[in-house]
């Protein structure tokens, strides 16, 4: 299980970088797939992925983009990479 | 929060994630530097582009420079010139290890033996008396002849001012030889005298496009709202220009604020060394750019300012399949 401040603090990110409105971090279904209804593309999950890096000191590999589809998903990527000792 | 489901029925929601995940990655190759024609308005001829480099020869540098753009995550090599098929060995490189595209006028046909697949678009400079005035000769003659009736091949129609009125007669010879087309608008880079587009011929020639879409839909690939950017330089109210333009070689892409562009995007010179500025010329006017990918790349890579309406997206998916059925990702 995800950390809920992981969760909280990506989609705060996700929600600043893509300058989404009308939506909150409180709000934002963080079950809601990013490519199928949010819309990202690649370069929107690289330039995540660059904020990621700096705020966690983790790095985001590009063949791992297509599993990336929510901040779930997000979350729990992170959380075991910074488990792992990354 | 607007998200895609909320803007579109099923119908265009299941049209959406065909394409959603595609993440198409291109990049442009000068395949060679020489060419068996030199047509007025040529932007690689009239830019001195086919002096900057000197082409390389050795084919297994060829093979290793490709492993390489695979390993960078190209996954779409669009091979132009000079004109690629005076070069097939190096076609057959990229072609053998990556989904690759071959720009082409269509006077030397590819073997299909080596190429079943491969996807060709031929160029065309509008009807014979055009062809042979910025061409020097009238090219449909011999293209047609040699791609007829082929499934993966189609052509790249580049209207001048001098068409309006006689596109049509150009579709229906297209059609006629079992063929599909796109279309996109003369830029001019060599000013040649009547082929700069007025505004009253930009608002002409996008209404014909239309007319053309609706009355050939089985062999027009294109769509009302590339029509419009291309032919208005506009999307959602921005210009189009350097400042937009998402088809900048990323390495010497300088500018900022970054727009949205093409994800490690290339166009590389025949040497394999020297980068060029962009997918076209150097010494183009991005504000009266025409070209046509650039522009379909524009409305592509802003996806998410598109989703605000239902028509907006629908705009951007119609754009994107048109993309994706030029290259072959989606079928026809």
């Amino acid at each position: 299980m995800s950390n809920q401040q992981t969760i909280k603090r990506i989609t705060e990110i996700i929600i600043n970088e893509l300058k989404l409105e009308d939506v909150t971090a409180e709000t934002f279904n963080v079950d809601l797939d990013l490519v199928d209804e949010v819309g990202i593309d690649s370069m929107d999950l690289a330039t995540i992925a660059l904020v990621l890096r700096d705020e966690y000191g983790i790095r985001i590999d590009e063949d791992d983009y297509p599993k990336l589809t929510t901040v779930r998903i997000i979350a729990a990527y992170i959380d075991d990479k910074i488990n792992q000792g990354e | 929060m607007i998200t895609v489901s909320s803007l579109l029925d099923d119908h265009w929601y299941q049209r959406y994630k065909a394409i959603s995940r595609l993440n198409i990655r291109s990049s442009i190759y000068d395949v060679t530097d020489r060419c068996n024609l030199r047509c007025k308005g040529c932007f690689f001829f009239s830019s001195g582009e086919h002096q900057v480099a000197s082409e390389e020869r050795d084919l297994e540098k060829w093979k290793v420079f490709v492993d390489n753009e695979m390993k960078r995550g190209v996954n779409l090599a669009i091979l132009i010139g000079g004109e690629p098929t005076l070069c097939l060995d190096r076609v057959e490189v990229f072609y053998q290890r990556l989904p690759s595209f071959c720009a082409t006028n269509g006077l030397i046909k590819v073997p299909r033996d080596r190429f079943p697949d491969m996807m060709v678009g031929i160029s065309l400079w509008g009807d014979a008396e055009d062809e042979k005035l910025l061409r020097g000769q009238d090219t449909f003659k011999i293209s047609s002849a040699n791609y007829a009736g082929d499934p993966h091949a189609y052509y790249l129609y580049t209207i001048t001012p001098k068409q309006l009125g006689k596109t049509e007669k150009i579709v229906k010879k297209i059609r006629d030889v079992g063929l599909k087309v796109h279309m996109q608008l003369l830029s001019n880079d060599e000013g040649v005298d009547g082929f700069s587009w007025t505004p009253e011929e930009l608002v002409a020639v996008r209404a014909e496009m239309d007319a053309l879409l609706d009355g050939y839909p089985e062999t027009v690939i294109s769509s009302k709202y590339y029509h419009e950017i291309i032919t208005t330089g506009t999307m959602l109210g921005r210009p189009f220009g350097w400042l937009e333009c998402p088809s900048v070689t990323e390495p010497i892409d300088k500018r900022t604020p970054r727009p949205k562009r093409l994800t490690n995007f290339i166009r590389w010179a025949s040497d394999l060394k020297t980068m060029h500025r962009c997918c076209t010329s150097e010494t183009r006017d991005c504000s009266t750019c025409k070209d046509g990918a650039a522009h379909m790349s524009w409305v592509m890579v802003n996806k998410r300012a598109h989703i605000r309406t239902t028509r907006d997206l629908q705009n951007w998916i119609e754009v994107y399949e048109m993309f994706a059925k030029l290259y072959q990702f989606i079928p026809w």
